[in-house]
């Protein structure tokens, strides 16, 4: 394996995103001082629609321990909240309600479709659900799994965590 | 059907002027709604409140907004298949789901299931039982603002799902039970974990109840609220520890006793008032008599085959697959045809965590079903509710929604 | 007390309307006429030989395209007695109307705003025939067996571009 031996430091900065950020610039340190403010403190709203709220709470109880990633408050009005976790299968008569939260939420805001039910209808090809949620609110992160385990769930905030970082401050989302 | 964007269902006062007072049309009283996103209605349920002050005159629940159309859905899947919807449709106890449905597909071919099989099954369902009340007391306590319940809670409900996860590879939508007996035996290492639990739960459950049995602020929250009569109950068909906290003694495990629950000793712990207070201490009793039957059957879990040897509703054993060709035509038209049972029609009813959960399946003698009816328990158990909160105070109107444990996902189907 | 007995009860009371008796798998079913299922009902609840005060269950079938198309069965449980028994009730397309129960067991309120919502089978009597699942403004009924299951097409790899295009995505 002809890997090329990388210096200690540029690894770690890897690692935790921050420290390779080279402050050239007025803008690009504004950047990045917004980016660390909007993924330290996420506020998800708190809203469950079926079986995968029930492993969204068992991600912010004690065993798995989402604050962990400052997010324990969740938020239960749609005006505090900058995340919106749908967790669980939308139906048809709870669309117009899902849409309106969002539309509720103040900017900057982002959503996480949290099974494939709220990806893509998952199991329930049918009449009475919506397939994938992204029929109704732009989706950033999708997270697979019927549900998806607590680390599933984990992980896609991570990858929420890193698309924030690299979106800039001018992008609202 | 179309989404139209941002058109939230409204009702006009004209449409619901047989539900509210009189009071109600004049302006006296306020009508307050409540959900579908709320955080203690314990998903996508939604409420108009009728308030006269603080008091409630009537409350009228709005569901359907999780609903999921698994009814219609099991007319297209072969009897087999039916298995994993049934997980998602009360998610806070996919064993006792399946458990219903694949009981009542046995009787509709009549299938005797190995002894084995039973014992293990209802090991698995009083586990499922304990993690659905632990999850329910969890956020039951969270309504009224014991914030460290929940926390506790959600702590030894792991250690239920990790064993869940060692026997069937999932954490909840387990799918483990099928038709003649089970999808593969227990693996190594199940009993030992299920006795460690067994060991160290009881002291939790002590635990909790020291928590929160005698917290001055926990009896004013739930002690003589959200109250019903026996009759009542019994009228609007109220079942499972709802039913049983006004003192009714109504179990189907005891009455109709199923995959071999008479061979267990247990309780049926009973309420007196049938207040709020009542049914949280019907279910932390359940808990321990759920720990009582785990233990005995784990101390007499027999040996044996753990599936029916009956090839009309089991697929042929792997290894056979290797040298006998008519295995292989049986596995192919067992997994793509499926079985079909004689038409006619049954009704079988298990007791789940929140009451008597009924599968109907009416067969025309092809392999899918013509229907499939799930008697879901919270669906009936939330009907009580507006006479539940007749009376009582806005805020615990919470308390009560929390008591009767109800899972939308079975409510709306 | 013992079902056979209930069954005789029934028969020596009602007689004609009484259409026929079945047995399956240790469960009885009873068929009756529509006209007489209400006292039927009353007389099921309040005699002392039955005392079925409990409506565990009440649900519809559809038959289609079978004729007479509709069924409605009512699953009842005697908590003195630890009985079952099934009362069946068979409807015509045209004129898909039953009485209402619920002045006898209210749990049957909801179970029949539910069969009304997916099945459009009309309970006569009723306090609040209102859709209950679906919206409102929700048409036709779902569970019917002439109504379909599937509503969208499922994707594959060489028609996803053609239905995607279609998908009502929120494009911003
Ligand atoms: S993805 Fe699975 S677990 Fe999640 S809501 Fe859908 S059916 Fe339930």
């Amino acid at each position: 394996m002809g890997a090329v031996k990388e210096p200690v430091a540029v690894v770690a900065g890897q690692k935790t995103g921050e420290m390779g950020v080279a402050l050239t610039t007025l803008e690009e340190a504004l950047e990045w001082v917004a980016a660390w403010g909007r993924t330290r403190a996420m506020w998800p709203l708190l809203f469950g629609l079926a079986c995968c709220a029930i492993e969204m709470m068992a991600t912010q109880a004690s065993h798995y321990d989402l604050s962990r990633f400052g997010m324990e408050i969740m938020r239960a009005s749609p005006r505090q909240a900058d995340l919106m976790i749908v967790a669980g299968r939308v139906s048809r008569k709870m669309a117009p309600v899902v849409r309106r939260l969002y539309d509720q939420m103040t900017e900057p805001k982002w959503v996480i479709a949290m099974g494939d039910c709220a990806s893509t209808g998952g199991v329930f090809n049918n009449y009475a659900i919506v397939q994938g949620v992204d029929e109704i609110i732009p989706v950033d992160v999708y997270v697979s799994g019927c549900p998806p385990r607590p680390e599933g769930l984990i992980e896609g905030i991570l990858l929420l965590h890193e698309k924030i970082r690299r979106g800039g401050i001018r992008s609202s989302r | 059907m179309a989404i139209r964007e941002g058109e939230v269902q409204e009702f006009t006062l004209e449409q619901l002027k047989h539900l509210v007072s009189e009071r109600a049309l004049r302006g006296e009283t306020i009508l307050l709604n409540m959900g579908p996103q709320h955080p203690s209605t314990h998903g996508v349920l939604r409420l108009l409140v009728e308030l006269d002050g603080e008091t409630i005159v009537s409350v009228v629940p709005d569901i359907g907004y999780l609903h999921t159309g698994i009814e219609k859905h099991c007319e297209s899947k072969t009897y087999t298949k039916i298995i994993p919807l049934t997980d998602r449709i009360d998610y806070l106890s996919p064993m006792s789901n399946n458990l219903a449905y694949v009981m009542a597909v046995e009787k509709l071919m009549g299938v005797e299931v190995p002894l084995r099989a039973q014992y293990i099954r209802v090991i698995l369902t009083e586990l499922q039982r304990i993690a659905s009340h632990l999850v329910w007391l969890g956020t039951h306590a969270l309504d009224i603002a014991a914030m460290s319940v929940f926390l506790y809670c959600f702590r030894e409900r792991e250690m239920i799902l990790d064993i869940f996860e060692m026997v069937s590879g999932q954490r909840m939508m387990v799918s483990y039970f099928r038709v003649g007996g089970l999808w593969r035996d227990v693996p190594e290492g199940f009993e030992d974990a299920v006795r460690a639990f067994l060991k160290l739960m009881p002291s939790r459950i002590n635990e909790y109840e020291r928590l929160l049995k005698r917290n001055p602020l926990w009896l004013q929250r739930t002690k003589g609220v959200g109250v019903i009569s026996p009759e009542d109950a019994i009228a609007w068909g109220v079942t499972g520890p709802s039913l049983r906290g006004s003192g009714v003694n109504y179990d189907v495990r005891k009455a109709q006793p199923y995959s071999s629950y008479d061979h267990f000793e247990f309780d049926v712990p009973l309420g007196e008032n049938g207040d709020v207070y009542d049914r949280f201490m019907v279910r932390i009793e359940e808990m321990r008599q759920s720990l009582r039957i785990i233990d005995q059957a784990l101390r007499r879990l027999p040996k044996g085959p753990y599936i029916t040897p009956d090839r009309k509703v089991t697929p042929p054993p792997k290894e056979e697959l290797a040298w006998s060709m008519e295995a292989l035509i049986h596995h192919f038209k067992f997994w793509t045809e499926g079985f079909s049972p004689p038409p006619g029609e049954v009704y079988h009813a298990v007791e789940s965590p929140r009451g008597e959960f009924g599968v109907y399946i009416n067969s025309d003698g092809s392999p899918k079903p013509r229907r499939v009816h799930f008697r879901a328990p919270s669906f009936v158990n939330l009907q009580a509710l507006p006479i539940m909160a007749k009376g009582c105070l806005v805020a615990d109107l919470v308390a009560i929604i929390g008591s009767i444990d109800i899972v939308l996902g079975e409510v709306d189907r | 007390m013992s079902i056979q007995e209930v069954v005789e009860a029934v028969r020596t009371r009602f007689g004609e309307a009484l259409q026929e008796v079945i047995e399956f798998r240790g469960e009885t079913t009873l068929v009756v006429r529509r006209e007489s299922l209400v006292d039927l009902c009353r007389f099921l609840r309040d005699d002392p030989a039955c005392r079925f005060n409990f409506l565990s269950d009440l649900c519809a079938v559809d038959y289609w395209p079978e004729r007479p198309r509709f069924a409605v069965n009512y699953h009842l449980y005697s908590l003195p007695h630890n009985l079952r028994l099934r009362v069946k009730v068979f409807l015509e397309e045209e004129d898909p109307v039953v009485p209402t129960v619920t002045g006898i067991w209210p749990t049957a309120n909801w179970h029949e705003r539910e069969v009304y919502d997916l099945f459009g089978i009309r309970f006569e009597g009723h306090p609040d025939l209102r859709r209950i699942l679906l919206p409102e403004d929700w048409e036709g009924h779902p569970l019917r067996r002439d109504h379909p299951l599937v509503v969208e097409p499922v994707q594959f790899s060489f028609n996803w571009r053609e239905i995607d295009s279609r998908k009502p995505y929120v494009r911003e």
